[in-house]
């Protein structure tokens, strides 16, 4: 397709515009965590790392980011395992009611947080007997971070076929030397690409971590949510955001990378 | 043990006909749901053959050598390898190897790690498989391609990584699906006398897949036509292009006349089928000469003329009914006929009855 000029500009303007609503408002968050003006107006004021600082004595905070952290690894690694698994079974063999299943996999991306959310809630507490904890956030955040890692394992399965694992059958390799030195190296990019993509969902997750994280427990974004109007905390915040940012974008740019270079074969 | 003659008494022996068949199959079938893929095919390959399997798209050559290598579990019947049956092996305990016709080469491996695969997976020492891994690329001619990716490589030098990759294990026969298939052609031409120069170097048993029957026809020691399923006829590329055993072969393997109906009982004085080759037609004017010895002979009007260069092609509607293809060397550039009336002969042996209809 080719435009005119005068076409090409407007297009460019547009995209300009619509990157900067996006990225204006970020970009300011991230200059106020270095901001020493108290008042965060514009233009900033001088540059203090002290807000960095004091961000990471805040106990509160600090606590909040392990639970993020330890929350995110766990649903990862469930949601790796099972992403995986689910991927093998529903691509490599055929079965009745295979496309239906597929659906059911993929649509806890699709649900509405808060029924997730009241949905665990309502399961665990009151049909399971489980108390909220650590435990119930993981367990709801791997319901969707499966979505990701399967979706990135049929993916890469689909585009490879069956071609090489026959080759590696036909020149004398059982099936699980072929799952080692074929399927598996073929897979670990799409692998990583799912989990960092899980990682950074779970990460930022607010919605239905309200409803299965125990009491006393905060993520990462359900404290920022509790600091936000607290004035004294206003500095902290912005830390914490930036932090929440580049914890939830960098795993999805690292993601990217991967998926784009697959075509390489995956030589992570 | 009992005892057993010397080995040396087996060389006495012409091995074709006696020795046990590389390949055996009988009763092959396969389906996949409702479509009958493989219909029955019974086929003995020998030793040290070069064994081409033609036929069209579709009719089930893949499927077959699938089927040998252990890919596909046959409906019905057995596959024998070197007199053991081995239907139900899975294909990593089968002594075959296959080059795939998109090569399937691993692409997170390097090209010497891709030819010495089928030896590390075996539990080859290292220098010992590394050693074997470069004498099989020095034997497709690709000595210093050791290091470089699959992905670095023109199509050509992947299909002879492929073959370097499956000979190493020194199998006792070699599966090809349209190992060419891929290539442009001169880059074919070059890789067909390359192919034949090295099976009979290495002296395993080829089996080859290829709908092009030109590549059948010039690198195999016998033929086999598949249509629809099943096996029409097996034999030597003379004799499937000689003697087609039935119409399809006729039309299949090189361009073929049928003369059939009222025009064979005019013509041939015989009723049934009849196919005749294009280029054992003499075509004349001399209308009103009766037929030497040992001659058929038709009159008829051309309807066509094809300039191919270094051949002429007439298209003959016959008198009698029927129409003829006819071939000549265009040694005198393109006759006129007074109008265009013409007399072909040919040698009564030039035709024969194939089964089958028109
Ligand atoms: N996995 C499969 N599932 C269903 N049908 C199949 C399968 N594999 C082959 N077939 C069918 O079996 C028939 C024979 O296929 P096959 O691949 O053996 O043909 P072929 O002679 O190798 O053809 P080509 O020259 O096009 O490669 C075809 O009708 C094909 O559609
Ligand atoms: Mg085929």
């Amino acid at each position: 397709m080719t435009f005119s000029r005068t076409t090409r500009r407007v297009l460019l303007v547009a995209l300009a515009l619509g990157l900067a609503v996006i990225y204006f408002p970020l970009l300011v968050v991230f200059l106020n965590s270095f901001n020493s003006d108290t008042t965060f107006g514009w233009p900033p004021g001088g540059f203090t790392l002290e807000w960095w600082g004091r961000a990471a004595a805040n106990d509160g905070a600090l606590a909040a980011l392990r639970t993020s952290v330890e929350a995110g690894l766990a649903a990862t690694a469930i949601a790796l395992v099972l992403g995986a698994m689910a991927a093998f079974a529903l691509q490599r063999y055929k079965f009745i009611g295979r496309n239906p299943i597929s659906l059911l996999i993929v649509l806890p991306i699709a649900l509405p947080g808060i029924v997730t959310g009241i949905a665990l809630n309502n399961a665990f507490r009151t049909i399971l007997g489980i108390n909220l904890g650590l435990f119930t956030a993981i367990v709801a955040h791997a319901t969707f971070c499966i979505v990701v890692v399967f979706n990135n394992v049929v993916a890469r399965l689909r585009r490879l076929g069956n071609n090489l694992e026959e080759a590696s059958m036909d020149l004398g390799a059982d099936g699980i030397t072929t799952f080692r030195l074929v399927t598996f190296p073929m897979l670990r990019s799409a692998l990583l690409a799912g989990g960092l993509l899980a990682f950074a969902l779970s990460f930022d997750e607010v919605i239905v971590t309200t409803f299965t994280l125990g009491a006393g427990l905060e993520t990462v974004p359900i404290w920022i949510y509790d600091n936000l109007f607290r004035p004294n905390q206003a500095p902290i915040v912005n830390v914490v955001a930036v932090v929440l940012i580049l914890a939830s974008t960098v795993p999805v740019y690292l993601a990217q990378r991967l998926s784009g270079d697959s075509a390489s074969g995956g030589r992570l | 043990m009992p005892h057993q003659a010397p080995d040396v008494a087996l060389g006495d022996h012409p091995p074709a006909a006696s020795a046990v068949p590389a390949v055996r199959l009988r009763g092959l079938r396969k389906n996949f749901g409702s479509v009958t893929a493989v219909d029955g095919v019974d086929l003995d390959i020998r030793p040290g053959e070069f064994f081409a399997m033609l036929g069209p798209s579709g009719s089930g050559k893949t499927t077959v050598l699938r089927m040998i290598a252990g890919f596909e579990q046959p409906t019905d019947g057995t596959v024998e390898l070197g007199g053991q049956d081995v239907s139900r092996l899975a294909p990593f305990d089968r002594d075959v190897n296959t080059v795939f016709q998109d090569y399937a080469l691993f692409p997170h491996m390097n090209v010497a790690r891709n030819v010495e695969y089928g030896l590390r997976v075996k539990g080859v020492p290292r220098a010992e498989r590394r050693r074997r891994a470069a004498d099989a690329l020095r034997s497709v001619r690709l000595d210093d391609y050791g290091r470089r990716r699959p992905s670095q490589l023109s199509g050509g030098q992947r299909q002879r990584v492929a073959l370097a990759r499956a000979l190493v294990n020194r199998p006792k026969v070699l599966l090809l699906d349209e190992p060419l298939g891929a290539l442009d052609l001169k880059l074919r031409h070059e890789m067909q006398s390359e192919l034949k120069q090295l099976q009979r170097d290495v002296d395993i048993t080829f089996v080859f897949v290829t709908h092009d029957q030109d590549e059948a026809l010039t690198m195999s020691d016998r033929i086999a036509v598949f249509n629809a399923g099943r096996i029409e006829q097996v034999g030597t590329p003379q004799e499937v292009y000689e003697r087609p055993a039935t119409a399809f072969v006729a039309g299949f393997v090189g361009t073929s006349n049928l003369l059939g109906g009222r025009a064979a009982e005019a013509v041939i004085g015989m009723a049934g089928l009849f196919s005749i080759r294009p280029e054992k037609i003499r075509i004349d004017g001399d209308l009103a000469r009766p037929a030497g010895p040992g001659e058929t002979v038709a009159t008829g009007a051309v309807t066509d003329v094809v300039y191919a260069g270094a051949i002429l092609r007439f298209e003959v509607a016959l008198d009698a009914g029927g129409r003829l293809s006819v071939v000549r060397q265009n040694t005198d550039g393109v006759p006129g006929f007074t109008d265009g009336r013409v007399r072909l002969t040919w040698r009564h042996e030039h035709n024969f009855p194939v089964t089958g209809s028109e």
